[in-house]
């Protein structure tokens, strides 16, 4: 079986400093795989490179077999890879339902001309777009905040709103940058099954950048860890955990 | 081949002036990223300003005590404008910074429209003579300009690069955020960028009152923005950039006045910073800003 | 005052005022023009009233929903005037039946040149691109003053007093709709979508050049509208009626009603013209208020009265009842 998603040699370069090196990634579809490594890592970059924020230096990367080197961010996502980001980017005065509205917005299909004059297939199109907006947040137990502004919302559920934007673009891939950042081991731990359960219900690939190791273990059917830009070890979460080389990079006494 | 030459010596002074109008807003836009928009009404001040002292000083100024005077004022006030306007801005959308700065430049021009509505003489301020030098006339006012400039400028070259001001101003313009953990006063720094930038623009000001001697309120936008356009065209931010595109500036003036009607001016200025701004947005010697994900 | 308060906003969710508000206004409008209800002064008040109204309601699409700042409003509105001016008074003179088709026209004019500066300019943000409407101000009002045919700096005189009242109310209603309509479809979220995180956005699917594209269209075809129309009010435009200052007039209204909402628009340009009115008596020195009301707006309340929030009047429905639903 093919992968879903392929980074070839992929190099980047930031003037002199070199944030990526020669990593090689390749993520079979179904599979949670965890990144791990200590900041500045380039965790971070390597989804910017693969949601075309960033444009590689050199090497290839290949999402369900066909090349999206180069493409432009909006032509990523249409293809089916949703994101969160590090520090959360929700379109902040906005509301929660338009948040996500705005995702599933790129799916809807009428002219411009339709939407100026309110003809054709904009009223329906409009219609499907607050349906399928609530559906969603229902899901995710943030319809009763469907009018409240994103920016209002407490921090966790700002996490999960961002969660529900990625899924929203009904992608194939998932990515999630640190998506427990600033939790506690309860809150985490509550996240662990949360994911779980996203991954099962919409039958999505994730990759996840993370630092809180229970989570990593848990939920990744594989991991990667990155130090300096280079790929230091990758296998199975009891592999990795085996690994001396991460256990000295960055493990320390094997249980972080 | 001797207008060819006359014309060249027009362009350089005349790209001295832009050059040195360019610096203040170049300087303000590196520290603070923020195009300050009344830097152009401010040179035009700075015009006004020498007119005031020259006729109603008691006792005839030299040059020297007037230029510093000039300087000293406009820079203060511009000053005081970063002060109440753009410091209450700082941690807002960058937006509304420009369009408080545009609104400023504004209230400064119509403030001046409105108490003097008509252009104005610029009282000689000493005795202009002209040497001919192989066949080309130079005047002492555009040898003045040229080395008022070029002293002006070495010296904000050393200001910026050989003290420990110009390094804990391009700390401020590399990083705002970290430079107060190092003990250093970010708003010390603006306020004194904010005093030589501006006082930069009132000596052209004073300089161009001089070379172009009818002044008006309509200067600011008709001549200061010129010289944003000049800042633009070298890269803004960038001091030397600044220089640059004030002679690149002066010579297209010059030279398209000298071979088209001379109401073209304008269209050909604007639109050569139209182009640049598509094409090379940042400016010959510019960089683009990094972008933090 | 509580109660007051209660009572506004039960009138506001009073959808069924709006329809009738513009039934009475169009009949007032139609009455006053061929009754002669009105003097002449106050006519041409409402008039400008109404022009102000599009000119705000177009400019806040760019730098209210867009989040840009754009200055060159004041150029869209001089090539919609020209154009609509010239076909007046060279192409079609003597035919007032045309004057729709050329206000349509200039609209039209400023739209192609506003989608061909957003073209080109579609990497430009910030503090750049105000730059290049600056720029394009500027090209607009040098090149009008270069070209004899249209009256070089001295202008066009002589054009026909064709705007009325019902056409400048009809003419405002309909660029109200539009806008509404675009704000509220997957083109304008995703507008506003760009205003709020233009990188979010992108790993949204969102195309950043025709969401940018769309709005400097639809805004300066409006503006164009705006401009023809005035033209046609003061009979007489020369290239130095568009100039910043025009544009400054502009921001105000947009900033002072409140950026993001076409009620604020409504409200920002009749405060304005009312207030510009009053001001008249003041001569240059009204040059002076205008800028500072804008700094100090800038300064003490950046988004406007009504900034980001919408009188529920101009909602479609169906993003009522979604505003509305509380489980």
């Amino acid at each position: 079986m093919s992968a879903l998603l392929e980074i070839d040699r992929v190099t980047m370069r930031f003037g002199g400093l070199c944030a990526i090196s020669d990593c090689r990634l390749s993520v079979s579809a179904g599979v949670a795989h965890g990144i791990i490594g200590p900041n500045g890592a380039g965790k971070t970059t390597l989804f910017n490179l693969i949601t075309g924020i960033y444009r590689p230096t050199e090497g290839r990367i290949r999402f369900k077999g066909h090349d999206i080197t180069g493409w432009r961010p909006a032509r990523i996502a249409l293809d089916g890879i949703g994101r969160t980001f590090q520090n959360i980017r929700l379109f902040k005065a906005l509301t929660v339902l338009d948040n996500v509205r705005i995702a599933y917005d790129t799916q809807l299909h009428y002219h411009p001309l339709e939407a100026l004059a309110r003809v054709g297939r904009y009223g329906r199109g409009e219609e499907e777009s607050i349906a399928r907006g609530l559906g969603l947040l229902e899901h995710f137990g943030l319809a009763e905040f469907a009018t409240l502004r994103a920016c209002e919302l407490p921090y966790g559920l700002q996490r999960r709103l961002e969660i529900a934007r990625a899924l929203a673009v009904q992608p194939s891939l998932l990515l999630l940058d640190e998506p427990a950042a600033g939790m506690n081991t309860a809150e985490t731990a509550a996240l662990t099954t949360f994911l779980r359960d996203i991954r099962a219900h919409f039958q999505v690939t994730m990759i996840l950048i993370e630092h809180h190791m229970h989570l990593v273990m848990n939920l990744c059917d594989k991991i990667t860890v990155l130090d300096f830009g280079r790929t230091l070890a990758e296998g199975t979460p009891a592999e990795v955990r085996a690994d001396p080389r991460v256990i000295e990079a960055y493990l320390g006494d094997g249980e972080a | 081949m001797a207008y060819f030459a006359q014309q060249s010596v027009n362009a350089i002074s005349l790209g001295f002036l832009y050059a040195l109008i360019g610096l203040g807003y170049t300087m303000v836009y590196g520290v603070l990223t923020m195009i300050n928009f009344a830097h152009g009404d401010l040179f035009m001040l700075g015009a006004f300003v020498c007119l005031l002292l020259v006729t109603f000083s008691p006792v005839a100024l030299p040059f020297p005590v007037l230029l510093v005077l000039v300087m000293a004022i406009i820079g203060g006030l511009g000053v005081l404008i970063e002060r109440l306007a753009y410091r209450p801005l700082r941690q807002a959308p960058r937006v509304s910074a420009v369009i408080t700065a545009l609104g400023c430049g504004l209230v400064i021009s119509n403030v001046t429209l409105s108490i003097s509505p008509y252009s104005r003489a610029m009282p000689e301020v000493f005795d202009d003579r002209y040497f001919n030098v192989l066949g080309v006339g130079v005047s002492l006012l555009q040898l003045l300009i040229i080395g008022v400039s070029l002293a002006l400028m070495v010296g904000l070259d050393v200001l910026i690069y050989r003290t420990r001001f110009g390094m804990a101003l391009r700390a401020v313009a590399f990083d705002a955020k970290t430079v107060p953990l190092m003990g250093i006063s970010v708003n010390r720094i603006i306020s004194l960028t904010f005093l030589i930038g501006t006082g930069l623009g009132g000596a052209a000001g004073m300089l161009y009152g001089m070379a172009f001697p009818v002044i008006s309120a309509s200067m600011g936008v008709l001549v200061g923005w010129k010289a944003f356009i000049a800042a633009v065209i070298g890269g803004i931010g960038n001091i030397r950039g600044a220089v640059l595109g004030g002679f690149i500036l002066g010579t297209v003036e010059i030279f398209s006045v000298a071979m088209l009607p001379s109401t073209y001016r304008d269209l050909i200025s604007y639109s050569l910073l139209l182009v640049i701004l598509i094409f090379k947005p940042y400016g010959i010697l510019g960089r683009a800003p990094n972008v933090k994900v | 005052m509580e109660s007051v308060r209660r009572f506004c906003v039960r009138v506001a969710e009073c959808r069924w005022i709006l329809p009738l508000l513009l039934v009475i206004g169009m009949g007032f409008c139609v009455a006053a023009e061929s009754g002669g209800l009105l003097n002449s002064y106050t006519r041409f008040v409402l008039i400008t009233m109404g022009v102000n109204i599009i000119l705000c309601a177009s400019l806040n699409l760019v730098n209210g929903y867009l989040g840009e700042f754009s200055v060159g409003h004041a150029g869209f509105m001089a090539l919609g005037a020209y154009a609509a001016a010239m076909m007046t008074t060279r192409l079609f003179p003597q035919m007032p039946a045309l004057f729709l088709p050329a206000i349509f026209f200039g609209g039209l004019v400023a739209a192609v040149i506003g989608f061909l500066l957003a073209l080109l300019s579609f990497k430009t943000r910030g503090d750049y691109l105000a730059l290049i409407t600056l720029a394009f101000l500027m090209i607009v009002k040098s090149a009008l003053e270069n070209i004899p045919w249209v009256g070089g700096p001295r202008g066009l005189a002589g054009i026909p007093t064709l705007s009325s009242l019902p056409i400048t109310f009809g003419a405002a209603i309909v660029t109200l709709w539009v806008i509404r309509n675009l704000v509220f479809s997957k083109f304008g979220r995703a507008v506003v979508a760009i205003r709020e995180d233009e990188i979010a956005a992108n790993s949204m699917g969102v195309r950043t050049r025709e969401a940018k594209i769309l709005a400097f269209s639809v805004s300066s075809f409006f503006g164009g509208v705006a401009g023809a129309l005035l033209a046609h009010q003061i009979t007489f435009i020369n290239p130095g009626s568009f100039d910043i200052l025009k544009s400054t007039e502009i921001l105000v209204m947009v900033y002072l009603g409140g950026i993001g909402s076409l009620a604020g628009s409504v409200l920002g340009a009749v405060i304005f013209t009312l207030l510009s009115e009053v001001l008249r008596d003041f001569g240059t020195w009204r040059m002076v208020i205008l800028p500072l009301i804008l700094v100090l707006l800038m300064l003490f309340r950046p988004r406007g009265i009504m900034g980001l929030r919408e009188l529920p009047w101009f909602l479609p429905r169906r993003e009522l009842t979604s505003r509305r639903k509380k489980p």
